[in-house]
C-alpha cells in the first residue's frame, strides 16, 4: 500500500498560449488533508481538475492512488470523489433522485440503503422528495459532499466548496471532511479562506501555474522570514497604504482598526515604522499569519517575474 | 450630455459588442436570409420540368416513336427508361423513379390509321400531387402535337379530333387530397424539428449548469452517456410517430401500410429516421455553448429539411445542386420511406437506397458526435 495518495511531478498544462499550469509537483500523504491556495486563475481549479483526469496533462508523470495517472485514469476516476466549484448536481432532480443517480452511474451495490442511509446521516430525508434546487447554499454543498462521497472513494477533490456559504455551515462542512479524513480518505481542497487553510494539515499555494510554497501553516510561517507588527490605535488603519510604500515594508494592511506590517528584516521594518512610533499609536510584534505570508509570496512572486 | 441619449447610447453600444461576441448568431443572422434567397431563388419551382419518365410502347411503329419525341418536346418530362413490361413500369413507379409512366398499347398505329379510337395510358404517381400535375400537363397535349406531321403525310385529316386519347391514372392519391401528400410528410418535419432540438438542449443544458462536469468526473464513458442521454428521446420519438399516424389515419383518412411488409420497411425507416435526428442533435450539442446556440443551430437546420427535402415542393423540381444538399438531408429520405410505404405499398427491397441513405446518415454522424464527446473538459 502505497503511503502517498498523490504523487505526482511537472505536470503542465496550456489552454492556447495560456500556460495554466507550470512544472507543479505535488506529494500528498495518504489521509492529509491538503489545502490548495493562490489567487484567482492561479491555476488551483486546473490542477485539481488534471489530478481527476478531467484534463489531460501536457506534459508531467507519477501516481494517484497508487496508479499510473496518465495511463489509470479510469480506474482513478472510480476511487475518486470530485465536487465542483459550482453546485452541480440536478437541480430539478429530488435529492434522492440525484444520490440514486449517483449510486447508479458508479454502480454502487445496495444503492437504496446507501442512500438512505446518506439522507439520514445529512438529516435530510424528511426532506428527501424536495427538488435539489430548492436547498439552500449550505445544504446544497453537504448534499454535493455526499454525493462525491457516495460511492467511498479514497481520495476526494474540493474545488472551493464552501464558497458563498455562511459560516456556521462552512464550520459543519470542515467537521465533516475531517472526520472522513480520519477515516483515512485523503482531500485535497482549493479555497480562498484563511481560516480554512488553517484547518488544513498541509497547505500548497499556487501563483500563476506555479506551486510556491508547501507545508503545514506553521512551516510557511515560520520560513517565510517575515517579521510583522501591529499596529492600534485611532486612525492607524488610514495609514496603511502610506506604510506599505515605505522601504522596508513588504505589505501593509488594515485588519479592523489594526494594521499588520511585515518585512523581511526587522532593522529595515523598525526603520519605517519611526514615523508612527508616536501617540496615539501602540506597537507589538506579532505572529505573521498565513495572511501575511501570502502576500508576501504573491509580491515576491510579482517582482521575481518583473525582473526576470 | 443629458437627456436620456446618453443612456441609450449605453445600451446600444452594450448591444452590439454582446451581438460580436456571439458569433453564431450573428453567422445565423447573415446565414438565414442568403440561405432562403438561395433556396426560394433558385432551388424552389412551382413548375417542375424535366421529371423522369418511362415509356413501355407495345407498339414499335414509328407512329409509337413520335408520340415519345412530342413528350418530350413539351419540356416536362425526360423519358429516361424504357421498359419491357407492365411490371417493370409498375415497380419504376412504385419506387419513384419515374413520375409519369405511358404505356402505348400494340394495337395503337392499326386504330390511329383507322381513325379508330387509339389510345393510351399515362400514370403519373400522385402521391406528390405537385409534381404529378406538372407530368400530366406534358401528357395533355399529346393528343393535338404528337401526330400533327404524320398526319400531313396522311393527307388532309378526316375529322379535326384529335387522332388518339391519353387514359389518365392519379396513382396513390387518385383525387389529389392533400393530406395524403403533406400529412405523412408532416411525421418527417414533426420527428426533425423535436428531436434535433431537444437532444441539443439537453446535453448543452448540463454544460449550462455544470452539471456535465460531475458527469464527466463519473466513471461513465463517452459512448454511455451519449447512449443514456438518446434511448429515452427513442422513446419520445416513438410515441410522437404512433400520435402522427393515428390523427394522419383517423383524421385525414390517409391510407396505412397495408401488409406486414410495408410496416417492417416503414419501422426500419422510423427507427433509423429517429436515431438520425438525435445523433445529429448530439452533434449540435458538441458544438453549441449556450442552449440558445442549440436552438437556432437546430432552426437553421430545418430550413433545408423543409425546403429542399420534397416536404413543402417537389423534389424533382430542384436543381441539380439542390437535389445534392437534398440528398444529405435524412428527411428527403425519410419522405420517401414514409410515403413510399403508406401510399405505394412499398416494402423493404423497393426502399434500399433510402434505408441505405439514413443508415450511412446515421453512423457518419454519431461517429462525429462521439469523436466529439470526451470524457475530459479539454
Amino acid at each position: 500500500m502505497n503511503e502517498r495518495a498523490i504523487d505526482v511531478r511537472g505536470l503542465n498544462k496550456s489552454f492556447g498560449d495560456r500556460h495554466v499550469v507550470r512544472d507543479v509537483s505535488i506529494a500528498v500523504d495518504t489521509g492529509r488533508i491538503t489545502g490548495f491556495l493562490g489567487p484567482n486563475g492561479s491555476g488551483k481549479t486546473t490542477t485539481l481538475r488534471l489530478l481527476c483526469g478531467l484534463l489531460t496533462p501536457d506534459s508531467g508523470e507519477g501516481t494517484v492512488l497508487g496508479l499510473d495517472f496518465r495511463a489509470r485514469g479510469d480506474a482513478i476516476k472510480r476511487q475518486t470523489g470530485y465536487m465542483t466549484q459550482k453546485f452541480s448536481l440536478y437541480e430539478d432532480m429530488t435529492l434522492e433522485e440525484n444520490l440514486a443517480f449517483v449510486a447508479r452511474v458508479h454502480g454502487l451495490e445496495q444503492r437504496r440503503e446507501r442512500v438512505e442511509d446518506t439522507l439520514h446521516r445529512l438529516g435530510l430525508f424528511d426532506r428527501r422528495r424536495q427538488l435539489a434546487g430548492a436547498l439552500s447554499g449550505g445544504w446544497k454543498q453537504r448534499l454535493a459532499l455526499a454525493a462525491a462521497t457516495l460511492h467511498s472513494p479514497r481520495l476526494l477533490l474540493l474545488d472551493e466548496p464552501t464558497a458563498g456559504v455562511d459560516p456556521k455551515a462552512r464550520r459543519e462542512f470542515w467537521d465533516e471532511i475531517h472526520t472522513l479524513a480520519a477515516d483515512g480518505l485523503t482531500v485535497l481542497v482549493s479555497t480562498h479562506y484563511m481560516d480554512e487553510a488553517e484547518r488544513c494539515h498541509d497547505i500548497g499555494y499556487i501563483l500563476y501555474g506555479r506551486l510556491i510554497a508547501r507545508g503545514t501553516a506553521d512551516a510557511l510561517i515560520r520560513d517565510s522570514g517575515l517579521v510583522t507588527f501591529l499596529g492600534e490605535g485611532p486612525g492607524i488603519d488610514r495609514a496603511a497604504h502610506l506604510l506599505a510604500q515605505a522601504d522596508g515594508v513588504l505589505s501593509a494592511s488594515a485588519f479592523g482598526a489594526a494594521v499588520h506590517v511585515s518585512g523581511l528584516t526587522r532593522e529595515a521594518l523598525e526603520a519605517a515604522l519611526v514615523p508612527w512610533r508616536k501617540e496615539p499609536y501602540r506597537w507589538s510584534e506579532v505572529t505573521p499569519s498565513l495572511e501575511d505570508v501570502f502576500i508576501q509570496l504573491m509580491g515576491r512572486e510579482r517582482d521575481e517575474r518583473y525582473t526576470s | 450630455m443629458t437627456g436620456p441619449l446618453p443612456r441609450i447610447l449605453a445600451v446600444l453600444l452594450k448591444e452590439f459588442t454582446q451581438l460580436r461576441r456571439d458569433r453564431i448568431t450573428y453567422a445565423m443572422i447573415l446565414l438565414m436570409p442568403v440561405m432562403q434567397l438561395l433556396i426560394f431563388g433558385y432551388a424552389i419551382n412551382m413548375d417542375p420540368r424535366h421529371l423522369p419518365a418511362a415509356v413501355l410502347s407495345h407498339d414499335t411503329s414509328t407512329l409509337a416513336d413520335s408520340v415519345v419525341a412530342a413528350l418530350e418536346r413539351t419540356g416536362y418530362v425526360d423519358v429516361r427508361y424504357l421498359p419491357r413490361s407492365d411490371e417493370e413500369l409498375d415497380q419504376l413507379i412504385r419506387r419513384g423513379q419515374v413520375m409519369l409512366g405511358i404505356t402505348i398499347p400494340p394495337d395503337f398505329t392499326r386504330r390511329v390509321l383507322k381513325g379508330e379510337r387509339a389510345q393510351i395510358l399515362a400514370e403519373a404517381d400522385a402521391s406528390d400531387p405537385q409534381a404529378a400535375a406538372g407530368a400530366l400537363a406534358a401528357v395533355s397535349v399529346l393528343p393535338t402535337e404528337a401526330l400533327r406531321n404524320e398526319r400531313l403525310g396522311l393527307g388532309p385529316p378526316r375529322s379535326t379530333a384529335p387522332a388518339f386519347e391519353v387514359v389518365v391514372h392519379r396513382r396513390y392519391n387518385p383525387e389529389s387530397r392533400s393530406p395524403i401528400h403533406i400529412v405523412p410528410g408532416l411525421l418527417g418535419i414533426i420527428l426533425s424539428m423535436t428531436l434535433v432540438m431537444m437532444t441539443a438542449m439537453a446535453v448543452t443544458r448540463e454544460r449550462e449548469r455544470g452539471t456535465m462536469e460531475t458527469l464527466l468526473s463519473t466513471p461513465a464513458t463517452p459512448a454511455e452517456i451519449m447512449v443514456g442521454k438518446l434511448t429515452p428521446y427513442v422513446v419520445v420519438g416513438l410515441v410522437q410517430t404512433v400520435v402522427v399516424l393515428g390523427m394522419a389515419r383517423w383524421l385525414f383518412s390517409v391510407p396505412m401500410a397495408r401488409t406486414p411488409a410495408g410496416w417492417l420497411a416503414l419501422a426500419c425507416g422510423i427507427v433509423l429516421f429517429i436515431v438520425g435526428n438525435l445523433s445529429l442533435g448530439y452533434l449540435i450539442s458538441t458544438v453549441a455553448r449556450s442552449q440558445l446556440q442549440a436552438m437556432q443551430m437546430s432552426m437553421f437546420y430545418m430550413l433545408p429539411s423543409i425546403f429542399l427535402s420534397g416536404f413543402a415542393f417537389p423534389f424533382l423540381g430542384l436543381p441539380p445542386w439542390a437535389r445534392v444538399l437534398g440528398e444529405i438531408i435524412p428527411v428527403t429520405h425519410f419522405l420517401r420511406i414514409v410515403r413510399g410505404a403508406l401510399l405505394k405499398e412499398q416494402v423493404l427491397a423497393d426502399m434500399g437506397d433510402d434505408l441505405l441513405a439514413l443508415g450511412l446518415f446515421v453512423l457518419a454522424v454519431a461517429g462525429a458526435a462521439l469523436a466529439r464527446s470526451r470524457t475530459t473538459l479539454d
